[in-house]
Parts: C-alpha cells; structure tokens; sequence
C-alpha cells in the first residue's frame, strides 16, 4: 500500500487536517493496521517539501496538529498518474488494486476503466506465461502456471470487483 | 494483416431481452481472438452472429468482403460448411458415427468422395495424439479424446475461420490445456483464423488478443477497419 499516494488521494477529496487524513485512511484502507501518527505527520511533511500539498490556516489552540492540508495541482496530477497506471502484474498486488478502487469510487473516477485496464495488463502478462509454456520444458511450465493460477486469482478478484462496484460507490460515498 | 471478418454495431435480441447492443469487433487473417465476459454478456451470440448461425437484427457481418448478414439461410449454411470450422464445448459428435467417420463428416458433406474423405480424416488421428481411437464411438471415448476429435472435425476441411465456443469448458484444466495447445499449434501451422468464446482467462490467454463482451457491447479497444 502506498501511505503517500493514499493521503494524496484522500486530500484530492477534500482539504483535511492530519488526525482527519488519519481516521479516513484507518477506516478504509488500515485493515486493523491503523496508521501511526508520526508516520502521518512525516508524509505530510515530506509531501509539502516536494510541492505537492500546502498548509492552508493553521487553526488555533488544540495541540500542534491544526494545520490544514490542501492538494496541489502537481500532487493531483501524481494521483491522476497512479490511478491509470496499471499494476505490475505480480501475486500480493490486490492492496494496492483495492486502495485504488476504494479512492477511485470516492473521487467519482472510472473505477471500472481502471479494472479493465488493469484486466488487459493481467492478460498480457498471462500470454507471457502461455507462450513460456508451450516452448519450454515441463520445469519452465510448472512455473509459469504457478504464475498464471495466481494472475488468474487477481483476475476473478477484479471481476467480482467490477460486478459489485455500484454497490460499492454508494457504501463508500455514504 | 488484413481484416478477414468483422461484426459492424451488431444488434441482436431473443424475443424481448437484447442480447447484443451495438457489438463491434474486428478479426484479423490468422489471428486468434478469445472473447471474453460474464455469463449472459452476449458473447456466444456474438459469436454465433459472425458465424453466420444468427442473422443481426441490425449491423453487419463482413466475411472476406462478403456481407454474411444479407445471406439467405442456405448461402450462409454453404459458407458455414466450405470456409468455417465449429468446435463447441461438448464435442457434439455423432454418436452412430465412429471417430474417423466423425471428423469426415465435414468433406462427406462438401461432397468429397469418402474414399478420399477417410485417409485425410485419419492423419489427424496421429497429429492429434488418438492413434488407435479411429474406430471407436463417441461413448467409447474420454472427454479429452472426443474434444480432440472435435477439434480434428472442425479443422479437417481447412477452414479459414474456427468458432470455438468453451472448447474447453467441459474439461479438466490439464486437459483443456492440452486442447488449447493443439488448437493453437495447429491453427498457426494453417494459418487458421481462430475466434474462441471463453470465460477462463488461462484458456484466453492461448489468444493472441482478447475483447471483453459487457451488456452487449464489446468493451475492449478495439479496431474496425476502414
């Protein structure tokens, strides 16, 4: 999971604080594995260094975590990027494909052109591991079908994905 | 490559449910299309409409400059058995028949002499791995055996386009792979255009390309030739 793009894109969403950037992403993407809040607070920093959010106000009084963030056109670009972009197709992707579907759903984006974008990388690299097979020896098969069976996985992940997307949207928007 | 046959905003509907809304696909000479999507999407028919099996209810079907939609039913049946190959997901083998007569059927009906139909039939007995099934019947044979024969069948007259629908849907996955890499293997060696119906992607993935079929629609980028 990429704690930067995810903050990014949690920012492209609406401007935030830090503890409010932090309970949305514990709540969609942490999984029981809550983000800590120093970790939060560097990424923001580290963020701002490189151009891609600013503090808008900082609000008076409580505590030093006040400042509020705002997007970039450059950090919405980097988002922009990062959604279209397939994933390497490789076992283990399905965090980074389930925080992209969750915020694309939220930023009202095509989730489904994603998922099919995504499909045909899987495809392509499943063609790969075909040809692979067919000309190689029985070790190179067992191999690259334990490639395929594992891209095949992802791939019954992202159907399922796509038929339950509408549904989705709506809990993710509530 | 040059486009051999194309499917141009094809609609088609079974009484009142729409099957296919505006389907567009393009296959080139020698290229082996998977079409893929869920169950319902409209995939076999669109592969029955460029088969020329069904007849659009708007749009066209392009075959080799011919317009396969204004066919009479007994043109487009000529062109089914003289240029088109048909491997379905059961083998759908005579049963009467033995396994050589089976694959003959093709140039037995063609009008071939069955003097010459049978040895032709029977060298694709050893291509396909069923040395010595020649002569049984199809309830004598493994599903893999008699998806072979099928295959053979759908081949043995040298079409220039082969429909397969699930081909191999009613096997086991190594056997559906062993189909596939004979279906594959001998289609390249003919030069054979393959379109093949399938919701497996490993099974698409023996495809040099695949469409997606959604709600009638052919999804995937796609290209229409001019």
């Amino acid at each position: 999971m990429s704690v930067p793009l995810t903050l990014l894109g949690l920012l492209e969403r609406e401007p935030s604080h830090g503890y409010d950037l932090k309970r949305d992403y514990d709540a969609f993407f942490g999984r029981g594995k809550p983000l800590p809040f120093g970790q939060v607070y560097s990424t923001l920093s580290r963020l701002a260094r490189d151009g891609k959010v600013v503090i808008s106000d900082v609000a008076p009084g409580s505590g030093p975590d006040r400042k509020r963030y705002i997007i970039t056109d450059l950090g919405a670009t980097e988002v922009e990027q990062w959604l279209t972009q397939p994933v390497d197709p490789e076992p283990h992707l399905q965090t980074v494909l389930f925080a992209k579907v969750v915020l694309a759903l939220m930023l009202d984006r095509p989730a489904a052109e994603y998922l099919d974008t995504q499909r045909r990388a899987h495809l392509h690299r499943m063609r790969e591991l075909t040809e692979i097979k067919r000309a190689g020896s029985l070790v190179d098969a067992l191999l690259a079908d334990h490639g395929l069976y594992h891209l095949e996985a992802d791939l019954r992940w992202i159907e399922m994905t796509g038929a339950r997307l509408d549904a989705l949207r709506k809990e993710v928007r509530s | 490559m040059s486009v051999v046959i194309e499917a141009r905003d094809v609609t088609f509907a079974f009484g009142q449910t729409p099957a296919l809304r505006g389907a567009s696909v393009a296959v080139d000479a020698g290229e082996i299309l998977a079409i893929m999507g869920p169950s319902g999407s409209g995939k076999s028919t669109l592969l029955h409409c460029l088969a020329g099996i069904l007849v659009p209810d708007s749009g066209e079907i392009l075959f080799d400059g011919i317009r396969v939609h204004a066919m009479a039913e007994t043109q487009r049946s000529s062109l089914r058995r003289d240029r088109f190959g048909f491997v379905f997901q059961f083998g759908q083998l005579v049963p009467e028949l033995t396994a050589v007569e089976n694959v003959a059927l093709p140039l037995l009906l063609s009008g071939v002499r069955r003097s010459q139909a049978l040895p032709k039939a029977r060298a694709w007995f050893a291509r396909l791995g069923l040395d010595g099934l020649e002569h049984r019947r199809s309830g004598e044979l493994s599903g893999g055996q008699a998806q072979r024969v099928a295959l053979a069948r759908g081949l043995v007259a040298e079409p220039q386009v082969l429909f397969a629908d699930e081909p191999t849907g009613a096997l086991d996955s190594l056997t559906g792979e062993q189909v596939m890499d004979l279906l594959v293997g001998t289609a390249r060696e003919q030069g054979t255009t393959v379109i093949l119906v399938t919701h497996e992607p490993r099974i698409a993935a023996y495809a040099d390309r695949e469409v997606m079929v959604r709600d009638g629609r052919v999804n995937a980028p796609d290209r229409i030739a001019s």
